[in-house]
Order: structure tokens, then sequence, then C-alpha cells
């Protein structure tokens, strides 16, 4: 039996869509306003969601108390209130479009919660809103949320 | 195939508690929700069936007698209940978000005889929430 728990968090960053390897015309084409060189902020909301069994001493797949701390260090404390551009070596040579910022904190979490979480929890999905008319979902390389690998 | 979801809502309260453990191993656990008196939520309630349209009707479920069934089966049973001391499922199981979606599921699998229940989803706040899609 899997049971699927989400929980939602938010955080606020700065960042500035542009790729060295193109020209600043195609960048502007490209990216739009949202290659302002001085760069432009998003409320973020982000759904984390575990996959497991329900441990039968607590009625729970997780303690939510440990999942908020993970996510807390690995994504809210890096990333909020942050330019994601200049102040995460990830997005040095990256651009931070919501897609890649999605796969990061898959990557960042996923490791974290493997360590942390009970035995059989695993990370199944990470929802990213940059707006609420745009959002974006990550269920690891080549996966659908049950963990299949994607015919 | 069409997904087709239907929302209810309903508001109940509950505690976590395991008789097996010590108070203090019990607050430590479960926190605030380890008061015996009980507090309270609004739960919201998504119910996913999955089938294909009928082509007589155009539609996938009669949304009809699909209320009619989560009024009957789910909010009559747990809406404006303290779930621990009035739903039996809880005598002995924590009515934890992902328990009472088990239990829904169950309520509803075989009441559902139009497409095939695919998923329930409930949200306990809206920054919480569960799926289950029976197995």
């Amino acid at each position: 039996m899997t049971l699927y728990l989400t929980h939602r968090y938010h955080f606020s960053a700065g960042h500035r869509l542009h790729n060295e390897a193109l020209s600043a015309e195609e960048n502007r084409r490209l990216y739009g306003k949202c290659n302002n060189p001085n760069g432009h902020g998003h409320n973020y909301q982000l759904e984390v969601t575990l996959a497991g069994p329900i441990d039968p001493a607590t009625g729970m797949v997780c303690d939510l108390a440990l999942l908020d701390r993970v996510v807390d260090e690995a994504v809210l404390t890096p990333f909020d209130h942050r330019n994601l551009n200049l102040d995460e070596e990830a997005f040095r040579r990256r651009v931070p479009t919501t897609e890649h910022l999605c796969i990061e904190i898959f990557n960042r979490l996923a490791g974290k919660l493997e360590v942390e979480t009970p035995a059989g929890v695993r990370l199944a999905r990470v929802r990213l809103e940059e707006t609420s008319l745009n959002f974006f979902e990550y269920h690891g390389e080549e996966k659908n949320i049950q963990g299949r690998v994607r015919d | 195939m069409i997904y087709l979801t239907r929302r209810a809502e309903f508001s109940a309260s509950h505690f976590y508690h395991n008789p097996d453990w010590s108070p203090e191993q019990n607050r430590r656990v479960f926190g605030k929700c380890n008061n015996p008196y009980g507090h309270g939520h609004n739960y919201t309630l998504e119910v996913t069936v999955v089938g294909d349209v009928d082509p007589l009707t155009g539609m996938v479920v009669d949304l009809k007698q699909l209320k009619e069934i989560l009024e009957r089966e789910v909010l009559d049973l747990f809406d404006h209940r303290f779930l621990n001391k009035e739903v039996p499922a809880f005598a002995t199981r924590n009515p934890t978000t992902e328990n009472i979606a088990v239990e829904i599921w169950k309520l509803l699998e075989p009441k559902i005889n139009f497409g095939k229940l695919y998923r329930v989803r409930l949200y306990e706040t809206s920054d919480l929430f569960v799926d289950y899609y029976g197995e």
C-alpha cells in the first residue's frame, strides 16, 4: 500500500534568464522581459510529495517535522530571499528557469530524504509554481510519480 | 478515458495517540496533535473516477449519483464527528490523513459501479494533502 503525502512550502527569489552562449538579441528574443539585466523575482510555491507505506505505529508515511526540516535546510534557507543567479553556484552556468530549479530542488531533496526518512519512503514528486499561471513537475529522471520508468 | 473529479468538504476533529507508548513518547512524536481533547480541520476531499464517455449521455459519471454516494458513504459518517470516538475504523488506528484517505477508498470503491475509482485526494489543510490510488 502506497500513500502519497504532499506538503506545500513557499519561497521568494530573484533571477534573470540569460544564456551566455547566445547573443544579446537572441537572449532578448528568447527570454523577453525575463532577460532584464537587473533581474526580477517570484513568489515560488513548492509542493514536495513523499511516497511510502503507512507506519502502523503512527498512522503516517513520514513525520512532517522531519520533512519540514529537510526542505528548510536543502531549499528554503539557500533560496529564500536570494538571487538565484548570483547567490547559487548551481545557477552560475545554468539558466535558473523553473524547469532547472525544479530539477535542482528534486536532486537536493532526494539524497537527503533517502538518508533521513524511514525505509520504503521515497521522494515521488516536486511541483514548483513560478506564478499561479504556470507550474512544473519532476518525478526523477525518466520516471512517473509511481516511480516506474516512463514508457 | 476521462478522469472526472468531484470535490466534497467535511469538518471533523481528531487526535493522535499510540496506546503502546508512554505519554512522553506520544507528546514527542505527535506534538500538538496528541491533545486528548482533540482538535479539528476542514477537510477537502477530491474523488477522481476514470472511465469512457457514454455516447448516449456524453458523461463518464452521473455527477448527481456520485454526489449522493459521497454524502451517504463519507460525509454522513465523518462530517461534524470526533473521528477517534465516532468512526469505528479509528477506534484502534490513528485518524491521520493517510488512514482517512485509505478508509474513504474502502468505503467508496465497492459503491462506484460506473467507471472506476482512480484516486482519493484528501486535504487536511490547503498546504497538506494525501493521495491514494488503491494499491
